[in-house]
């Protein structure tokens, strides 16, 4: 059987790896290219870049890569150093608007990319993009936000803008165009460390058959457990969490596995 | 003397991440695209994402189709990744019916999934279970490595299979018939176990 998987999620804003808590505070963490090393050595099942810069180039004025690093001034360049040394799957995202933008993103070393407003606004675009590429390397990234009446809706532009969309109705829409996997993020929960939001996650992962990366809130192992244990997600995806704590990745996965949950 | 190795590049996808795996492991590959490439070489590599049809299509066209033949002739080691593996076959059907390289008695079909309800491609982690094969020197009876495909070889107790996985479905996940070897899933993309064997098959 296919393995759960659990992946680190890291969020690049001008060129720097950002802590987010919901979608609009931005703490600077540092250097990307150096967090991706310690992840290849923790031997993780796959990596997620989400670059949510506002500008189409990285800041000049940055010194945070260390010394002998590669200077990456956009994503295309960070893609290519990343994956000289990350010898997994790679996915990214962020400001994917057309087929010109996957192409460069895959031909620099990426394995998927995840597509968000760019869908909301024209779902053919995922049609196209899975017939070019495959459906395998679309992911669609769902935010979603309970709105002023106290329903889930998904949102667009980095959590903006609310759209008429239910999350089960957008899952199943971007699901008929093709798309290969949906990464589902929870604005209210995103940074919160409150927990993984399993009403939410439930109601997608029912509603489709491909699979879901669950995103938002998750803040210790037993959050983990709780979605697995309740839902059908394929994937677990955390930020903050490993961001934080040392050597966290690794004994998240022992923890897993000796729950006997189907982890590699 | 140091050894050549040969990696084929006639448009079967991105190979960068093949290269990058085995610089990783401090061997010196070059990428080769002419027949002259091949003969030189001790190993070959025939990485490849794409349709069975248009792999061969691709093959042929660079006119590597004989000196790939030539090189295996010579006992030398040949290693297919995903696709690469799959045209190694007799026959693959996938779209049509088409002839594959004919290394080995096999042939290559869609998952049928149907029974079990799964959704294809195959995409993702799964563990696979070994059968005296040589790529895994070195590895545990059953490990996981990343898998993104569609179609496969259809005969999983045929004598060269050497590892499955199961999706459903016993999948054939590595095949070994003398020099020719191969493997379903990415080993560039699977973490130290996939290094572990890129390195076997670079030491054979």
């Amino acid at each position: 059987m296919v393995n759960k998987r659990l992946i680190p999620v890291l969020f690049l804003r001008d060129g720097y790896l950002v802590r987010s808590e919901n979608f609009s505070i931005h703490q600077i963490l540092g250097n990307p290219v150096t967090q991706v090393k310690r992840y290849n050595s923790w031997n993780v099942d796959e990596l997620i870049y989400i670059d949510i810069s506002k500008s189409e180039l990285y800041s000049p004025r940055r010194n945070d890569l260390g010394e002998g690093e590669t200077n990456a001034f956009n994503i295309l360049d960070l893609i290519k150093v990343v994956s000289e040394s990350c010898f997994m799957p790679l996915t990214v995202g962020g400001k994917i608007r057309t087929l010109d933008d996957i192409h460069s993103r895959i031909n620099s070393g990426a394995d998927k990319i995840t597509i968000n407003s760019a869908a909301l606004e024209d779902p053919h675009f995922i049609k196209s993009a899975s017939r070019e590429f495959g459906s395998q390397a679309i992911v669609l990234s769902i935010d979603v936000k309970i709105n002023g009446d106290g329903r889930y809706k998904v949102f667009g532009q980095h959590g903006s803008r609310e759209t008429n969309w239910t999350p089960e109705n957008w899952a199943q829409e971007v699901e008929n165009f093709g798309a290969g996997e949906i990464f589902l993020n929870s604005v209210n929960r995103d940074g919160t460390a409150k927990g993984y939001d399993i009403e939410l996650i439930s109601r997608v992962v029912n509603a489709v058959n491909i699979p879901v990366i669950a995103c938002g809130g998750a803040s210790n192992n037993k959050d983990f457990v709780e979605l697995i244990s309740n839902t059908d997600v394929s994937a677990l995806a955390a930020g903050n969490l490993f961001h934080f704590k040392e050597l966290s990745y690794p004994m998240a996965k022992k923890y897993l596995k000796s729950q006997n949950l189907n982890f590699r | 003397m140091k050894k050549i190795i040969s990696i084929i590049d006639c448009g079967m996808g991105n190979i960068t991440s093949v290269r990058n795996a085995i610089c990783s492991l401090n061997f010196e590959p070059r990428i080769c695209t002419c027949a002259d490439e091949i003969s030189s070489s001790d190993y070959l590599i025939l990485p490849g994402v794409g349709s069975f049809p248009d792999g061969i299509k691709r093959i042929i066209e660079h006119d590597l189709s004989d000196p790939i033949k030539e090189f295996v002739k010579k006992g030398n080691p040949l290693l297919g990744i995903c696709l690469g593996m799959q045209i190694f076959a007799n026959i693959g059907f996938e779209f049509e019916e088409r002839k594959g390289l004919g290394f080995i008695e096999g042939s290559v079909t869609r998952l049928n999934l149907e029974p079990f309800g799964f959704p294809l491609p195959h995409v993702g982690w799964n563990e696979v279970t070994f059968r005296n094969s040589v790529l895994s020197k070195g590895l545990n009876e059953k490990e996981s490595f990343y898998f993104v495909h569609s179609y496969a070889y259809d005969d999983s107790n045929a004598s060269y299979v050497k590892g499955t996985c199961k999706y459903g479905l016993d999948v054939v996940s590595v095949i070994e018939k003398e020099n020719v070897l191969g493997v379903q899933f990415h080993p560039e993309k699977s973490q130290s176990s996939g290094l572990k064997i890129l390195n076997n098959f670079l030491t054979l």
